[in-house]
């Protein structure tokens, strides 16, 4: 029982990084209505110019707010540059500005900071820390504790403030939000910046994991099962999504993994993700049309 | 047009001078309107479905850029001031807002989160968005009771109470309404025009009312404004209007 409780939290605890990409997703889909297959390679630049700062002897604080900076003056050239421009286009035209932005961001990213593998470390060492009688790892603790923090930010900015509030009627109806003064281009750009922000301290606590490099952007497609299962419109969906995702692909590597030949982790979100597709098509949490009849 | 420039300038809020809009770039949907608002008046704008009210609504309040669309010839011109270039939100500001048709209310947030929506334009202190809450319940009292209520939950006539008291929390001197009455109960359009007329005596707020109810529309306008396929084609007093017996015949396209 131990051990099952063990691969549980472990899960769980590698569930909240996927959750973290997850929102910067729905931070940008909420307030667009476009799936940022960007977000991916944002969260590499954001990333790579934090451990070049690093690297060039600059301070962890400062080089954590020089990449803030940059991550929000990234998000108004966005704004400006992209957004504005294909305001009102459809979909799939605003998803393949994205698709564009992406290998943009990503070919800068390597272009400007090379494209080998940097280490990363953030101070935190990884060693076992025993909670009761179970075995966990001290940096997932440390990164689901951050996860938590910032998680816990987001809620009370979006549901607490003037932004907020802003942000779900432009989400809810935008023509609405235009009609009595909501600044759209505002909103994108402080939405952008704080997706870029969050994909920030995902791409900090990835990167140290993994090494900085290439494949970060390849978070992306872990979060697709993540938003399919916990609703493209809600933040608390992509909380619990990550932690469903994570915690379902441990559980399946250990128990059913063995029967399978191993090596499922790979693709077992996404076969979790079509089965919700065919039970709740709007995710756990996805906001469904209210219509009065 | 030659009203003369200095009479028009002072006794009219909006002014609208043969306006063309076409939208993506090729369909025209109002071709030569002209009319005017005085300051503290309520006009109608009458005409059946699809003979330009909402589209000229939507020019005035900017909101046609949103809709891939854009004022190609004339002019729109607000408390003396030319519109063209300035945004839907500075036009807020100015305190111009638009009311639209088919209500738009943000369904996903209660009733109260919707009128606080509209008090953000003018970035209220906490206790100034309070009293000014307070001030739209005193005008439609039933909102008060559904404050917490998701307002897409909420009645049809409900929702138009929602949308126009959002709008008021812009604090508006001008109002552009569009189809008050659309799906609504007699009753309920009557409830809606007296809290209008109300507000126009004391508040002295203006309004712009876009309908297809004639008679309704016209009982609380003091002037009116008919189009059809894009065109003013007769406007005048209210009171001239209803002696008339032919507007029915105008709406049915046959003059």
């Amino acid at each position: 029982m131990t051990f099952f409780f063990e691969t549980l939290l472990c899960g769980l605890l590698a569930g909240t990084l996927y959750s973290l990409v997850a929102i910067g997703f729905v931070l940008i889909y909420k307030a667009s209505g476009v799936f940022n297959f960007a977000q991916g390679s944002m969260l590499l630049f954001a990333a790579l110019t934090f451990v070049s700062l690093h690297e060039q002897g600059v301070p962890f604080a400062l080089a954590l707010l020089l990449t803030v900076v940059v991550m929000i003056v990234g998000a108004l050239l966005i704004e400006r540059l992209v957004l504005r421009p294909l305001v009102n286009r459809s979909q799939i035209t605003l998803f393949m500005a994205t698709l564009g932005l992406s290998f943009i961001v990503e070919g800068l990213a390597q272009g400007l900071m090379g494209s080998q593998v940097r280490a990363l470390d953030l101070g935190i060492d990884d060693v076992p820390l025993f909670v009761g009688p179970l075995m966990l790892s001290q940096f997932d603790l440390i990164a689901a504790a951050a996860a938590v923090v910032l998680v816990t930010v987001l809620a009370l900015l979006f549901n607490k403030t003037r932004i907020g509030v802003s942000l779900r009627a432009v989400a809810d109806d935008t023509t609405a939000a235009l009609s009595i003064g909501i600044n759209l281009n505002r909103i994108w750009q402080i939405v952008w910046a704080v997706a870029g922000t969050v994909g920030l301290v995902a791409g900090l606590l990835w990167g140290a994991r993994q090494g900085v490099q290439f494949s970060l952007s390849l978070v992306v497609l872990k979060a697709l099962p993540v938003l399919i299962i916990g609703g493209f419109t809600s933040i608390g969906g992509a909380i619990v999504g990550g932690l469903i995702v994570g915690a379902a692909e441990n559980l399946a590597e250990v128990y059913i993994g063995p029967l399978l030949g191993g090596g499922i982790t790979p693709w077992f979100a996404y076969a979790l993700a079509l089965a919700f597709l065919y039970i709740r098509p709007a995710g756990l949490f996805g906001e469904r049309a209210i219509e009065r009849v | 047009m030659s009203l003369p420039a200095s009479e028009s300038a002072h006794a009219a809020l909006l002014t609208v001078n043969d306006i063309e809009v076409i939208y993506d770039g090729a369909i025209l949907a109002v071709a030569g309107v002209s009319l005017s608002v005085p300051k503290g008046a309520i006009v109608a704008l009458l005409g059946a479905n699809g003979a330009g009210k909402s589209t000229t609504l939507k020019a005035i309040s900017g909101l046609v850029r949103a809709e891939r669309a854009e004022v190609s010839r004339g002019v729109i011109e607000y408390a003396g001031h030319d519109l063209a270039g300035v945004d839907p939100s500075q036009r807020v500001r100015q305190g111009m807002v638009h009311v639209l048709e088919g209500r738009h209310v943000f369904g996903q947030l209660t009733v109260e989160d919707n009128l606080r929506s509209g008090g953000f334009v003018r970035r209220l202190s906490r206790r100034a968005m309070e009293a000014d809450l307070e001030r739209i319940y005193a005008w439609f009292p039933r909102l008060k009771t559904k404050r917490h209520t998701r307002a897409g939950l909420t009645s049809g006539g409900e929702q138009q109470m929602v949308a126009i008291g959002r709008a008021l929390m812009t604090r508006p001197t001008l109002v552009l309404l569009d189809e008050p009455s659309m799906g609504l109960a007699p009753m309920i359009v009557q409830e809606i025009f007296e809290i209008v007329a109300q507000l126009n005596r004391e508040q002295q707020v203006s309004f712009l009312i876009a309908e297809q109810n004639i008679n309704v529309a016209l009982n609380y306008a003091s002037h009116g404004y008919v189009l059809d396929t894009g065109r003013v084609v007769l406007s005048g007093s209210a009171a001239e209007l209803l002696a008339r017996g032919d507007l029915h015949d105008i709406y049915l396209g046959k003059q």
